[in-house]
């Protein structure tokens, strides 16, 4: 008679045989099974989190930061609803997740039991796939699927939702062996034939750009690799999108900056003007296009991407090559050096006129900011950080807002996995359990959280957990005291109607980093920053560090709602220069 | 600039909507149903019609019929989306005027009227296959099988003799000749 397990065991059994190391999560009555086993399973540690979606965000950061699935377990009801925002979030920016919650037992489904919610029900829109286990004898098969969808293909969160009976009830256990299984419901279907057109695309091109995104994250640190090969074979310029930074070495020559929205004037500009956009893992999003029709009118489009219903979806394109990006890359590397040896010698008289309208496309510096020094400008904070901390290969995450873009426009990436940020669902409040997620995963690391005094409150809680872990996550809160983009819209597009944006009570954060066990660190003056950004670095606890940063300052360059790529809107500086005309002011 | 206030941009030209029929396989599972229709809702697809039912026993898939329109871009994205739910075997779209491929659509009427009434009733059907299923001095339950627009032409105009109550199916389709959607 072979030894039966528990269900709860069976949930730990699967989570061993998947290599797992560390769970976030919550405990809670619906889940209680399980945790009690939770000391059978040396091998995999618990962290204890103070909200659900800090769990969410954690496995979140662990999961960006390693490429390995991050996992979480949370009880039924409020312990699942509370973990939707960042299931939502992994669901937008691909982040492989996987979701364990515990239910009401089978009998009391539907019953409007206590702490009963329709999990799968409310989680359908927000995973690749979600399962409510009915029976133990699916368990084990189950589990091992939700990882297999959560890590192949596109990634994404899936969700495990099991009845507390289930978690009691026992059956057999068969081991797993993890086939190596690439790409789950989408497939490598690329031709040759596809890579040799991109080569003829490629060679044709008088003024050509590399657009690459998180694609090229997901894919792999391999992928950074073939990409930087790619982009130095070619001689082309690139540019990224926020999620995309890192793969491409900011500080190289070839890389334009970020797009987009509050991307550089260079990007957006080669990005409007150019005749072949080559695409890679980026998703056309309505951030990086801004005015759809009006969107890179002259070029030839090439789109690769691991996910099919991606291409075509926001913008026509003229190649779409669906598969893995490393594939892709590694056979457009492989043909392109068999073809045309030499090609960035050959090319370069080619696109040398394409590089000298970049060039003065750059000499507007349009990351260029009015320093001061009575206050500390926002963005000259992210430079002195950058500057103190570029040699110690820091993670970076934050929140969103101005000081999100600013960390994306003024830190500069210089390898992939290295930065964690929201992007597609834009979730403020999850930088600081991102952080202890990435800290989780690289104990040695010096890990930031960028942050603005908004956003960081949302989450606050989990500085508790940092604390408990002993992880020395820095939070870097550029404080304005208002919600700073949204201040920004007002003020560009409400007439300064700050509705709401002030924040008039905030925490004193150094009292709050006491309060809580970690270091408190405020900034006041553009003199002492360096000082204490380097006590912070010195630190080996968790800081909250409180710069106390230039209340009005907006965060530009930016492209204005509905508007294409070539009309932008510059900083300050340029805008002195050259007034905005009546009628670019009535467009904003 | 009406919306010049808005964070997003504005919405583009519109294209044409051509009805299409996407037929999908699937799983036969809890909540399979909820999920092809949550993504036609989820992204604001419409759904004009449905009908769906097991057609497979021993293997556990059922088939979905569901009408919509869109431009053919929607449409596209229509698949795409299908194609990626997990429990999803394979997708096949059809447009309506596709000659190759037979749509019908299941209707009940009932009638009550005086006799007369209903003998026209039954004969205004002639056309589409009726079957009475049910008949008393003063009703009639009369079963017929056509396009769309052709019941929704007989239920307009049966209303003189006597119609009372309509049921109807969505549509399911089925390719002509030997050849087998793979």
């Amino acid at each position: 008679m072979p030894k039966l397990y528990s269900g709860a065991e069976i949930v730990f059994k699967c989570l061993e045989d998947q290599g797992v190391s560390h769970i976030f999560g919550y405990p809670g009555g619906a889940v209680l099974p399980i945790y009690d086993e939770l000391k059978n399973f040396n091998s995999i540690k618990h962290i204890l989190v103070r909200h659900e979606q800090g769990a969410g965000h954690a496995a979140e950061g662990y999961a960006r930061s390693t490429g390995k699935p991050g996992v979480l377990l949370v009880t039924s009801g409020p312990g699942a609803t509370n973990a939707v925002t960042a299931l939502t979030d992994a669901y937008m920016d691909s982040v492989p997740l996987v979701c364990i919650t515990g239910q009401v037992p089978t009998h009391l489904i539907g019953t409007d039991a206590f702490q009963e919610c329709d999990t799968t029900g409310i989680t359908r829109p927000c995973t690749k796939h979600n399962w409510l286990v009915k029976d133990i004898n699916d368990l084990a098969e189950i589990m091992h699927k939700a990882f297999e969808v959560a890590t192949t293909g596109r990634p994404g969160p899936v969700l495990v939702d099991i009845p507390k009976d289930i978690q009691f009830q026992k059956t057999k256990y068969r081991n797993y062996k993890k086939v190596k299984k690439l790409n789950g419901k989408s497939h490598d279907n690329f031709s040759q034939k596809n890579i040799d057109d991109l080569i003829g695309l490629i060679s044709k091109a008088k003024k050509p750009i590399f657009y690459t995104g998180g694609g090229v994250v997901n894919s792999g640190p391999k992928a950074s690799e073939l990409l930087r090969e790619l982009v130095y074979a070619t001689g082309f310029p690139i540019t990224s999108t926020l999620q995309g930074l890192g793969c491409f070495p900011a500080d190289d020559n070839q890389f334009l900056g970020m797009l987009g929205m509050h991307g550089t004037y260079e990007a957006n500009n080669a990005m409007y003007s150019c005749d072949l956009m080559i695409n890679i893992g980026a998703r056309f999003d309505d951030r990086i296009t801004g005015k759809i029709d009006e969107f890179s009118p002259k070029s030839k489009k090439v789109h690769i991407d691991i996910d099919p219903s991606s291409i075509n979806k926001n913008v026509k394109v003229d190649l779409a090559i669906v598969g893995d990006i490393k594939s892709v890359l590694t056979s457009t590397l492989k043909t392109l050096k068999k073809s045309k040896k030499n090609f960035s010698k050959s090319n370069k008289h080619q696109i040398s006129n394409w590089w000298e309208k970049i060039q003065k496309w750059r000499s507007k510096r349009s990351l260029d900011y009015i320093g001061s020094e009575e206050t500390i400008k926002p963005q000259y904070a992210i430079e002195r950080l950058y500057e103190l901390t570029k040699d110690r290969d820091a993670y970076i995450t934050t929140e969103v807002g101005q000081h999100q873009m600013w960390a994306a426009q003024h830190y500069k990436f210089n390898k992939p996995n290295r930065w964690m940020t929201s992007g597609g669902l834009g979730t403020m409040g999850y930088g600081l359990p991102a952080a202890v997620g990435v800290q989780i995963a690289h104990p040695k690391k010096l890990v930031v959280d960028i942050a603005g005094e908004a956003s960081v409150l949302m989450t606050m809680q989990e500085m508790s957990t940092a604390v408990q872990y002993n992880l020395p996550i820095k939070i870097f809160i550029l404080n304005n005291e208002y919600m700073g983009m949204v201040r920004q819209w007002q003020e560009l597009l409400h007439d300064k109607n700050y509705s709401e944006s002030y924040t008039a009570a905030l925490p004193d954060f150094v009292k709050m980093a006491e309060a809580y066990g970690c270091v408190g660190i405020r900034a006041k003056s553009p003199e002492e920053l360096d000082d204490k950004i380097i006590e912070m670095l010195n630190t080996d606890r968790p800081v909250i560090f409180d710069c106390l940063v230039d209340k009005q300052e907006n965060c530009f360059p930016m492209i204005p709602s509905g508007k294409p790529h070539n009309q932008m809107l510059l900083g300050p500086k340029d805008q002195k220069d050259k007034k905005i005309t009546g009628k670019g002011r009535t467009l904003v | 600039m009406a919306n010049s206030k808005s964070a997003y941009s504005i919405a583009g030209k519109k294209q044409k909507n051509d009805t299409h029929i996407i037929v999908v396989w699937v799983d036969n599972e809890a909540g399979v149903l909820a999920r092809v229709v949550g993504l036609f809702s989820g992204r604001g697809y419409n759904i004009e019609s449905l009908a769906v039912a097991e057609v497979d026993q021993k293997e556990n898939i059922s088939r979905i019929t569901i009408v919509t329109t869109g431009t053919p871009q929607v449409v596209d994205q229509i698949k795409l989306q299908l194609k990626k739910l997990v429990p999803v075997h394979k997708v096949a779209d059809f447009k309506r005027e596709d000659k190759n491929v037979i749509f019908k659509e299941m209707a009940l009427f009932k009638f009550v009227a005086n006799s007369e009434k209903l003998i026209k009733a039954f004969k205004a059907c002639k056309n589409f296959n009726p079957v009475v299923l049910d008949e008393t001095k003063k009703s009639k339950v009369i079963q017929i099988t056509a396009l769309r627009r052709e019941i929704d032409k007989m239920s307009k105009n049966l209303t003189k003799f006597g119609l009372v109550s309509v049921s109807r199916t969505g549509a399911v389709a089925m390719t002509r000749g030997s050849d087998v959607f793979k």
